[in-house]
């Protein structure tokens, strides 16, 4: 058995159980995989709201006169361009320029800047920053994540529910952050999620995660919606074609190669990996992440599975899914170039037989305009 | 509480068969499509297979897992639901009627003898 290790507990472990939450393991956790059932969480979310624990993220401060400069040799995204209480969707590379990360990156002060970074990545991440650190810069760096806890509020009512909980004009508009100090540490509010609805994310000490938490929970109830597993969490971010790293981000494979490049400024100095990314372009990219959606009848397509193109196997499914809105199999997988135009049929094969399936534009889902 | 009706056969693994019919047919328990949630397709198995007990027959897939479903008893697969691929969520309404999977004629009928009867059942997801 490779899981020997015991599994980590969340502070919310407990109210998940007396909740009636089924727990799978997940990247090193115990976690909730849904409530009630996945597509009725994911429906509530698209049309109400949902609240998921995301307190297995990681929380990462990185502070001093030198943590601009600092942060933007080792991210791909430009980090001079945020204003105190910007985020920014970003990516932490290897030399060779294969993902260790996909994070945000928010600015909380001129010399302070506050990272979200991947459950199963926290460690790797840490290490790799402080590889990168030199002694004469002016860097301090704390992982807050052990004592840290995190609550995701997402759908259209999220709005709501920030207002019935912290009050009205608390919101944190897309891509923002406030921070609030109290008397248990700091709490943060920041306006990101990974379902394509509106909504934020709300970090705070650990101590206060349990009040918080049923505080919350209470408010979604009385806007409509549900607390909401992991299940859930990954159907919504497959239908906007969110990468998850681990199944579709990982070192062997570049942003470009992910389809990630609008999060990568080639020309914004030198950065961690951008040598490897610019003799990729040069050279031109071998494979692509590409959409796809089954177009008949069919089981779900899950990871692995094998990807054919014109009668060859071509590659496999990072992640796929059966998606509630759409009630189709969708998934995403890396094959040849010629493979990933939009329009291509590609066959995924499932149990020894090839299903078809269409090379379509991401996201998956789109809100049906009034 | 999860039904389980007196009149059936249950394996460890969740289906139900009722012997007492001939086809007898197959499905999976309430309380199998209550941990399921949400099936959203039923690849059945291929007409006229001969199966034996405990082979592995066709798959159910939810949208968190695919599941293999098992034959409780030997003999040939005669015939399969097919509402169910359009309608694959009638296993998770209706687990014991509208919802049967497909349809064994047994070579051995005594074999039902072996599966456990609801009170067994009941015990086993105690």
């Amino acid at each position: 058995m490779s899981d020997s290790f015991p599994l980590r507990r969340t502070p919310l472990h407990a109210v998940h159980v007396e909740m009636g939450a089924r727990m799978v393991p997940f990247a090193g956790w115990d976690m909730p995989v849904q409530y009630t059932g996945i597509v009725e969480e994911h429906k509530a979310v698209r049309q109400s709201v949902g609240v998921f624990d995301i307190s297995h993220m990681g929380q990462f401060i990185v502070s001093g006169k030198g943590a601009e400069a600092f942060l933007n040799r080792v991210l791909t995204n430009n980090i001079t361009k945020l204003q105190p209480g910007e985020g920014q969707y970003t990516l932490l590379l290897s030399q060779k320029g294969g993902v260790i990360d996909d994070l945000i990156a928010y600015r909380t002060s001129e010399r302070e800047f506050f990272l979200v970074v991947n459950a199963s990545r926290i460690d790797a991440d840490w290490e790799h920053l402080e590889s990168q650190l030199t002694k004469d810069v002016d860097v301090m760096m704390a992982n807050a994540s052990d004592f840290t806890a995190g609550l995701a509020i997402q759908g259209p009512k999220a709005r709501e529910v920030a207002a019935t909980v912290f009050g009205s004009g608390s919101f944190p508009e897309h891509n923002t952050i406030l921070v609030t100090m109290t008397d248990n540490g700091p709490m943060w509010l920041c306006g990101t999620g990974y379902t394509g609805e509106e909504g934020f994310e709300f970090f705070m000490p650990a101590e206060v995660a349990e009040m918080w938490f049923r505080k919350i929970v209470d408010a979604v109830k009385a806007a409509g919606g549900v607390p909401c597993g992991l299940g859930a969490r990954d159907t919504l971010r497959l239908e906007m074609g969110y990468p998850l790293n681990g199944n579709d981000l990982s070192e062997d494979r570049t942003p470009l190669q992910a389809g990630l490049g609008f999060f990568v400024d080639l020309d914004k100095g030198d950065f961690t990996g951008r040598e490897a990314l610019m003799a990729q372009k040069d050279a031109g990219l071998p494979d692509k992440l590409a959409a796809f959606r089954m177009t008949g009848a069919a089981p779900p397509p899950r990871p692995h599975y094998p990807v054919a193109h014109a009668g060859q196997i071509v590659g496999e499914v990072c992640s796929g899914t059966q998606s509630p809105s759409l009630s189709a199999g969708i998934g995403m997988a890396y094959v040849p170039l010629n493979a990933a135009v939009i329009g291509t049929t590609l066959e995924i094969e499932i149990r020894g037989r090839r299903f078809p399936a269409e090379v379509v534009k991401k996201p998956f889902y789109r809100k049906s305009s009034l | 509480m999860s039904n389980v009706p007196d009149n059936l056969r249950y394996r460890d693994s969740h289906e139900w068969i009722d012997p007492m019919q001939d086809p007898a047919p197959v499905g999976i328990t309430d309380h199998a499509q209550a941990e399921l949630t949400d099936v959203v397709f039923v690849d059945p198995p291929k007409l006229g297979t001969q199966v034996s007990a405990g082979q592995q027959v066709c798959v159910i897939e939810s949208v968190k897992a695919a599941s293999d479903i098992y034959a409780p008893v030997s003999g040939e697969i005669v015939a399969v639901n097919e509402t169910l691929s359009n309608d694959p969520g009638l296993l998770n309404r209706d687990p014991y009627l509208g919802g049967w999977i497909f349809k064994i004629k047994p070579s051995n009928p005594s074999e039902a003898d072996a599966l456990m009867n609801a009170e067994a059942y009941r015990k086993h997801i105690g």
